[in-house]
């Protein structure tokens, strides 16, 4: 346990207030009595029903700052006044249309750094914001009478604990997420959360819902879930779930119905078991750069027997650690790039410039290209063609993308008259004139050579029209090049996606130098189209993301290549817990394509970027990468492998070899803002979130090597 | 009657209490589909012995069909209330005897054998939809004199009829209508409409939910001379006032009714049962006088008399059409047969939603007076017409030993 969680007792004496927010959209607690409906037990008499309503349409999510907390406060007071009245029977709480309550305000945990004098001073802010949550949720478990939460809507966060601070709880089962989402953003569930759900559905579930999915990328719980695992103790479909719930608390009130819930158990030992458990596999995920997790893993062994004031004073002081945590303020400004600056990428000319796209080519008919085609029919549900070299590639190429749109399918994620339509709007040609007649857009994917894309787009300009747009997702070539020679280079534009093209969600999108706005718009109403976030890059060797992945694996394989053992290298750089280890990801890249990327990026910068002997030696070889897994699961060099490795006698500590893959990768940023290569070190990080999967706890990169000196703090 | 392959049963029937239109009624913020789909999903929570996909139609009455009382309502309102999407449904309009034509109707296709089993009911959200929305009167109308102009309002076409009835006075009216508010008051404090009533949640204007439990119209404690001080809004010195009258509200019924064999067949219990209906025109600027003409012909049809009748559910639209009716048929003005717990003067009228709460109310007395072999439902619908249903009580002892004889 840390030293903050030990702190048992709340110093008495005047709490810091809470900063006001200026901009805070006020959840307002609107407070009514409600007569219940008989029942067969009889009179239930009156409920005092609370509504969290913001005033805004479905598109602005209730939340809770400090307004909205004085707002709850009161009408929890006007509610203690209807129980000692002997007016009502009950208190209850629900929210407007398809809300219940969507946690915290999350700029109110940010306020602190803004308005502090002093470090202790924001820490001081930062305690009254778990101390204050706490004040005034728990009174919703205190009242004297019994409370109910009726979960109408969505619960995030903050809203679930409101939940679960209620006697009774009923849930809609039209409700599309249910989380405890503090952890994935670097904080805890710092109102009752950690006390409470492991109290009220056992340490294993609450587990899942407040380590588990925060940590499989925000996973989020539904109606039918949450019920499932127990938080809540009815579930009613959302036609008349208000009717209903109010009608059930009413049979609850009248004693015609008993609320039976699983029985808790507090065991010691298999307590211990499993916050140790999700303990090892946070540790295993992050390595300790994701202080969130542990702290909250603290706090749920500490629930088993500590009492409330107890656990929610150490809750309050956990949260206050970690709201001043660089983990949390690069969190929340991940957040922010994923939340707002990725649904409206900087830089974008109009998008009524955007010209339609009612059919759409593909050149080449492998792997990638198939891919493609598959994500352009499922989402933009418009002709594709396809076309290569060879009558059998194409058939196998068309075959490829109809049996993908047969599985999803099969696999109930298409209906099936929508897969009739998108089977049908697939072909193939080895005609380009052919294929291509009346396209709006052709993309290439092929063999990632100059010469031979610059053949490609030649010969696809012959069979369109002027303006068809044509996209290359070259991953390191220059698009100017490649359009250079072009009757109509302004329509030509780097249009990058990242393997698994399905499942990745950036696209960056090259502008090269002769690149029209309207081109450019269209690239970016596609990339909208396709569901992905689009980031405006320059057209500069291997962009952003590659470049600097290609950089980074380029130091770790240069220390191994000097003499650094293989396993000390891929482990260095651990304390970033990123979402997988250098050679992992190596492997995932494929050797032969690193190579291909590093000898392009060697001859663009030859300073900077080397080719590694040992990534020579492993692709003559064909070995698909330097681990080989273990029947256990792990990953080890066999002796073979080792046998390749190229290595000299100047071995480097883990310590060394991060710090240079480090201010690596500061320089490399450092030149791309420099170079122009993005609008603002925040296009880099969105790129690193997006498409390499780099954590939120880091921000994506600059704020992390900022704060370690690796980058400047200004530029 | 002749041409009933399969007797027809009302299995039950609900509705959520009526409001008063307007911007401070309780259902201002609420959607009238949303009211029509709560009463059908509760029948179906109250009969979960009818598999869903067992109903063969949902026909849904409304006045006005646009907005939230719109898009084919039957239809959409069984889709929002997650009925079986093999489950078809309409939208009927007969102005105020839309929910009445909805259960005839589907009565019909059940008699004839086309259906099994059917939802019918009807909403009326005077406050989204005030009555006259969008009409587009033909020319012709009053080119032609085809229709008295008075005949498209309809507290107009209630001083009409107390022109053409003299002896039916604006004192009668005020007795009548306060003996309706009484008599609702008596019910409520009985505990005898409540179990009807659906639970209706509600939003007021700051955002706040709540519960709508009980009618927001009746106004207890109403004295004939409270209501002689009401002004008449239609006419300088004229009979008709508000306070004889019933409001502007909103509201929906709903109720489910089958052939007799498939009630039997699943279990649902039978209420009513269906003897004949009949409907009847009139001129349209006394609209009022309509139950009269379609209630001789439905006893003709059925060969009953009036005196067969021992429960009258009739509409109050107005005091001085349900007066008319009585003296019609030499019923005394506070006869207790004749709407016992009383009527739309106090519960108010949701136009197309109406019929089926008679029918609901009139199941409802059934139950307490085995006594009573046959009752009617009747109402006055807007443009001219009558609408009168007769319904035979199983908890008789003679119940079903007038069937026709059916075809083998």
């Amino acid at each position: 346990m840390t030293s903050s969680t030990q702190s048992p007792t709340r110093p008495s004496g005047s709490s810091t207030p809470l900063p006001e927010l200026p901009d805070e959209v006020v959840t307002r607690a609107l407070l009514r009595e409600v007569a219940l409906p008989r029942t067969a037990g009889g009179d239930p008499g009156t409920i005092a029903l609370i509504t969290l309503d913001n005033g805004r349409d479905h598109t602005r999510p209730t939340t809770l700052g400090p307004a909205g907390l004085a707002s709850l406060d009161s009408a929890l007071d006007g509610a203690a006044e209807l129980v000692a009245a002997g007016r009502v029977r009950a208190v209850a709480i629900t929210g407007k249309p398809f809300f219940f309550l969507a946690g915290a305000d999350l700029t109110m945990a940010a306020s602190g750094a803004t308005v502090a004098t002093s470090a202790e001073h924001a820490r001081e802010i930062a305690v009254a914001i778990g101390r204050r949550g706490h004040d005034v949720l728990r009174r919703l478990g205190e009242l004297g009478v019994p409370s109910f939460a009726f979960v109408n809507g969505v619960a995030l966060g903050g809203g679930v604990e409101v939940a679960l601070h209620c006697t009774y709880r009923t849930i809609s089962s039209g409700v599309p997420a249910l989380a405890l989402p503090e952890c994935f953003l670097g904080i805890l569930p710092g109102w009752g959360g950690t006390y409470l759900l492991p109290r009220l559905i056992g340490v294993e579930r609450a587990l899942e819902v407040i380590i588990a999915n925060p940590m499989q990328n925000n996973r989020m719980l539904n109606g039918r879930k949450a019920f499932d695992l127990g938080i809540a103790d009815a579930m009613f479909e959302p036609a008349d779930f208000l009717e209903r719930s109010l009608v059930w608390a009413a049979e609850v009130l009248t004693g015609v119905r008993s609320v039976e819930r699983a029985e808790v158990s507090d065991d010691e030992a298999s307590w211990a078991a499993a916050v140790a458990e999700a303990r090892a596999g946070a540790e295993l995920k992050f390595h300790g750069a994701a202080p969130a997790y542990p702290r909250a893993l603290d706090l749920v062994a500490l629930a088993r027997t500590a009492d409330r004031d107890t656990a929610f004073e150490a809750e309050s002081q956990s949260l206050a650690d970690l709201i001043v945590s660089p983990q949390f303020a690069n969190s929340l400004y991940a957040f922010d790039l994923v939340n707002k600056r990725a649904k409206r990428p900087v830089g974008v000319p109009s998008a009524s410039l955007a010209r339609p796209v009612t059919k759409v080519g593909v050149v080449g008919a492998g792997l990638m290209a198939t891919q493609l085609a598959t994500l352009f029919l499922r989402r933009l549900k418009v002709p594709v063609a396809l076309t290569d070299l060879d009558a059998d590639r194409v058939t196998r190429g068309v075959e490829a993308v109809r049996s993908e749109i047969r599985s999803q399918a099969a696999k109930g994620r298409i209906r099936g008259d929508e897969a009739n339509r998108l089977e049908a709007l697939v072909s193939g040609s080895v005609e380009a004139a052919e294929a291509f007649a009346g396209a709006d857009l052709v993309i290439e994917a092929v063999f990632e050579e100059l010469e031979v894309k610059k053949q490609v787009l030649a010969a696809v300009e012959r069979v369109v029209s002027p303006e068809c747009v044509l996209m290359t997702n070259t991953s390191s070539l220059s698009v100017s090049a490649m359009a250079a020679e072009l009757e109509h280079p302004e329509r030509v534009v780097g249009f990058h996606f990242f393997n698994p093209v399905a499942v990745l969600p950036l696209v960056e999108v090259v502008r090269a130098e002769r690149t029209d706005d309207a081109t450019l718009a269209t690239a970016f109403a596609v990339g909208k189209g396709l569901r992905k976030s689009c980031v405006l890059v320059a057209d500069a060797p291997a962009f952003v993301v590659n470049r600097l992945l290609t950089r980074f694996l380029g130091e770790v394989t240069a220390a191994v290549d000097e003499g650094t053992p293989v396993e000390v290298a891929d482990a260095a750089l651990e304390p970033l817990g990123l979402p997988m280890s250098p050679f992992t990801l190596l492997q995932l890249v494929g050797p032969a394509v690193a190579l291909h990327v590093a000898e392009t990026m060697h001859a663009a910068y030859p300073d900077r970027f080397g080719v590694s002997q040992t990534l020579r030696s492993l692709v003559a070889a064909g070995r698909t990468g330097v681990f080989t897994w273990g029947m256990d699961g792990k990953p080890y060099v066999d002796e073979e492998t080792r046998a390749l490795f190229v290595q000299g006698e100047a071995p480097s500590s883990a310590e060394q070899v991060r710090e240079r893959a480090l201010s690596a990768l500061g320089q490399e940023c450092a030149l791309m803002l420099s170079e122009g290569v993005v609008a603002e070190a925040a296009d880099i990080d969105l790129c690193m979130l997006l498409g390499a999967g780099w954590p939120f706890h880091l921000g994506g990169i600059t704020p992390y090597l900022r704060r370690s000196g690796h980058l400047p703090r200004t530029g | 009657m002749a041409g009933i392959l399969h007797d027809v049963v009302f299995v039950d029937g609900v509705r959520t209490p009526f409001g008063k239109a307007g911007e401070s009624g309780v259902y201002a913020r609420t959607r009238a589909d949303d009211l029509v789909v709560r009463c059908i999903r509760e029948l179906l929570a109250r009969h979960p012995q009818l598999p869903p996909e067992r109903i063969d139609e949902v026909a849904v009455a409304a006045t006005t069909q646009t907005g939230d009382q719109g898009l084919t309502i039957g239809r959409m309102s069984a889709l929002l209330a997650g009925l079986p999407r093999s489950v078809p449904g309409f939208a009927i309009d007969r102005m105020c005897a839309g929910a009445m034509t909805a259960v005839t109707t589907t009565a019909s296709g059940i008699a004839s054998g086309f259906y099994d089993v059917a939802i019918a009911g009807g909403v009326e959200h005077m406050g989204h939809h005030p009555m006259g929305e969008g009409v587009d009167p033909n020319p012709r109308i009053v080119a032609e004199k085809l229709v008295d102009p008075s005949a498209l309002v309809m507290g107009q076409t209630a001083e009409n009829l107390h022109d053409r009835f003299p002896k039916v006075t604006k004192q009668r009216c005020d007795v009548y209508a306060a003996a309706s508010q009484a008599r609702v008051a008596a019910a409520y404090e009985a505990g005898r409409l409540q179990a009807d009533l659906v639970p209706m949640s509600t939003r007021d204007a700051e955002g706040a939910w709540g519960l709508a439990t009980v009618d927001e119209p009746p106004r207890p404690g109403t004295t004939v001379e409270d209501l002689a001080a009401l002004r008449t809004p239609f006419r300088p010195s004229g009979r008709v006032t508000a306070g004889n009258s019933a409001g502007l509200n909103d509201g929906a019924t709903a109720c489910l009714i089958a052939s007799a064999e498939v009630a039997a067949e699943l279990g649902l219990p039978v209420r009513m049962r269906l003897v004949g209906y009949a409907f009847a025109g009139v001129e349209p600027e006394v609209m009022g006088i309509g139950p009269v003409p379609a209630t001789e012909k439905v006893l003709a049809r059925t060969g009953l008399s009036i005196e067969d009748i021992g429960l009258f559910e009739i509409n109050e639209a107005f005091a001085v059409q349900v007066l008319a009716f009585l003296d019609h048929f030499g019923i005394a003005d506070d006869d207790p047969r004749v709407n016992p717990d009383g009527g739309a003067i106090a519960l108010g009228h949701p136009l197309a939603s109406s019929g089926v709460r008679l029918m609901t109310q009139l199941a409802r007395h059934f139950q307490d007076r085995p006594e009573v072999r046959y009752g009617l439902t009747t109402m006055c619908i807007g443009i001219g017409m009558g609408g009168s249903v007769i319904w035979e009580n199983p908890h008789h002892a003679d119940y079903g030993t007038d069937r026709t004889e059916r075809a083998a």
